[in-house]
């Protein structure tokens, strides 16, 4: 009940910034509303561009108020898609619970939306809860009145096409959160047809310069909520990296006195070493089947890309240069690495085939282009590009292609891009601290994720869970 | 039989002396002021001595300069560069000498870097910096087994802030003893 009230006060405190219809009603809870998340985002760019859509607050039968607002959730989600506007609640024609409830489609269509979404809550006998919903193409209503006639099998039949997904599940109270995530994805693949990444994780380091043990390696929800400690040293911590099964992470741990890289399992804490050679040990990369990491190592004089087959510890040289060879990153097929290196010059991106050892430069435009990460789909290459001597977020066309600069913010840097390839969370600058900020693919909606104190860095963003 | 006396009697004087050495601790008449001098009772109110200056040998002032210089553990770097600048010269001739003179003292030198860059790319550059720091002093008589290097990057910032003054101060190596 406790963990409820909690989730409950920030969903409050969150839903008075989004829907200024709704600050009277919530302003008590404001003041009581504890800052519980480190992180919260601040839409900078991109509304003009997102799809107006209806996320109607789902209705509660039974007595009393309802125990949660799952619509906000998901509205929430879809907002920070940037796919997607939902329109503000003192809009919305009416509160229809389910398909049925809706006397004239007409009014829905009017408000522009493509999509509106309603739900009912009601609660079972064993203390958790029937969710039920529906998402309805308001034009395709309007056109068949709510039932249309199918040709199926020869024969016609009584067909609710407008339904365009309905689903109904019984949930438990902790679960309400994760729910109203997997709800957004139902919604997103529908009208996208691209899977959503909503129901992910990030990992990032924070640091409190102030702390008795500065660094800290986080994880929490995509959107910043459910924020862990998964653990603090007075020594930095660097580059943490999932695991392909989202079990794991690899980082660099700098807690004796040199870099090391370290598994950790999220769920249990137990921890491994797995390489602490001398000089560099840097850069962690799972590869795609999860059995070999990508690293970086100067044990050997310069630093040169390696891959570890991390069952035996067997360990193989990929890339010999005496200049900067850095930033491993797997192509989706796990055949080639593209990886950071000076040996033009300024650091650029190249890419190495691991069987014939093949080296490729990818990048040229501008004075560097660093951090390299491939799109799961494997047709683009997102960069931090310098030009005129600021680090920007670039994106080309993999293997080849012309750059287009994705955001305006400083020192941009550490991009890690979403399972689905919408989306790239990175490390900025703001008022001379270090942020997390969004950025769709596209470059047209952008977000910041402000910590409330210290400095946060270096996200990595989950596969899909 | 002589021979076999005094060696018994060492047998029993010897202790005895050792004894009497470890009951010379400081007596209750002497004080320890705090500026470390030790006076005894006797000469409190006696008279005071002092010293004049001697004069240095070349040799003496330049250990001198060097020990003033050696309270300087840290030089800088321009951006992007790992190139020792002609600055620093003398502060790392003053380590080197003192490295040379004491081959059992070891040093970790760190590399650092300011926020530019991406932090991977900046481990590098930071082990750069503390390879040409290391080199240099090697090039200098110091023995590459009395140095570790090690590279933070820009994770350990000395000035915080997102300006030219807090990124000069960052781009460094540090000598730590």
């Amino acid at each position: 009940m406790k963990m409820f009230k909690h989730v409950s006060q920030v969903f409050l405190q969150r839903a008075a910034l989004w829907l200024v219809a709704s600050v009277v009603l919530l302003a008590g809870a404001l003041q009581t509303a504890q800052a519980q998340t480190a992180l919260e985002i601040v839409i900078t760019e991109g509304q003009d561009s997102a799809r107006p859509i209806a996320i109607v607050p789902f209705q509660f039968r039974g007595e009393g108020e309802s125990p949660y607002d799952f619509a906000e959730i998901v509205a929430a989600d879809l907002r920070r898609s940037g796919r997607f506007g939902p329109v503000s609640r003192n809009q919305l024609p009416g509160t229809p619970g389910k398909d049925a409830d809706i006397e004239d489609y007409a009014a829905w269509g009017r408000l522009g939306v493509e999509a509106l979404l309603v739900g009912e809550v009601s609660r079972l006998s064993d203390g958790r809860y029937q969710v039920t919903y529906e998402l309805i193409d308001p034009l395709r209503g309007q056109i068949t009145g709510g039932s249309a006639q199918a040709l199926v099998d020869g024969r016609l039949i009584d067909s609710n096409d407008h339904i365009i997904e309905g689903r109904s599940s019984v949930v438990s109270e902790p679960q309400f959160r994760q729910y109203s995530h997997r709800i957004s994805d139902v919604v997103y693949e529908a009208l996208t047809g691209e899977r959503g990444a909503f129901l992910t994780r990030i990992a990032y380091i924070y640091v409190d310069f102030d702390a008795e043990n500065p660094y800290h390696l986080m994880v929490s929800d995509y959107d910043g909520y459910n924020e862990r400690v998964l653990l603090r040293s007075p020594e930095p911590l660097m580059s943490p990296t999932w695991s392909p099964d989202g079990n794991k992470l690899a980082y660099v741990s700098f807690e004796n006195g040199r870099p090391e890289i370290f598994m950790q399992d999220i769920y249990t804490t137990s921890r491994e070493k797995l390489t602490s050679f001398p000089g560099i040990n840097g850069s962690p990369a799972w590869s795609p089947d999860g059995r070999r990491m990508a690293m970086v190592l100067s044990k050997d004089g310069a630093p040169n890309i390696y891959v570890m087959d991390i069952e035996s510890r067997r360990l193989e040289q990929i890339t010999d240069h005496w200049r900067i060879d850095t930033e491993p990153s797997w192509t989706p097929d796990g055949q080639s690495l593209t990886f950071t290196s000076e040996r033009g010059g300024r650091a650029q991106v190249y890419r190495v085939d691991l069987n014939s050892k093949q080296i490729r430069r990818v990048t040229f435009e501008g004075e560097a282009n660093l951090g390299g990460v491939v799109t799961p789909d494997g047709n683009g290459l997102v960069v931090v590009h310098r030009a005129n001597g600021r680090f920007h977020i670039g994106r080309q066309d993999f293997p080849s292609g012309n750059l287009q600069v994705l955001t305006e913010t400083s020192l941009d840097e550490s991009p890690s891009v979403a399972p689905n390839g919408s989306m790239i969370i990175y490390s900025t600058t703001h008022r001379d601290k270090q942020v997390l900020a969004l950025v769709s693919m596209d470059g047209r909606f952008r977000a910041r994720l402000p910590s409330r104190e210290g400095e946060v860095k270096a996200p990595a963003w989950s596969p899909f869970l | 039989m002589q021979l076999s006396k005094l060696v018994k009697a060492m047998i029993v004087a010897v202790p005895v002396v050792m004894l009497a050495a470890c009951s010379s601790a400081p007596d209750d008449t002497s004080t320890t002021s705090t500026d470390g001098t030790t006076t005894t009772g006797a000469d409190r109110r006696g008279v005071e001595s002092g010293a004049a200056d001697r004069m240095l040998s070349p040799e003496e002032q330049r250990q001198q300069r060097f020990a003033e210089l050696r309270q300087e553990h840290i030089i800088y770097f321009d951006f992007d560069t790992s190139e020792v600048r002609g600055e620093f010269a003398e502060l790392l001739a003053a380590h080197a000498d003192y490295l040379v003179r004491n081959p059992s003292v070891r040093v970790v030198i760190e590399g650092h870097t300011d926020e530019r860059g991406t932090p991977e790319y900046n481990i590098a550059l930071g082990e750069r910096r503390a390879q040409a720091t290391a080199d240099y002093l090697r090039n200098l008589g110091v023995s590459a087994s009395q140095m570790t290097i090690v590279s933070y990057g820009e994770e350990k910032p000395l000035a915080r802030g997102s300006n030219e003054r807090a990124w000069a101060q960052n781009r460094r190596a540090v000598l730590v003893y």
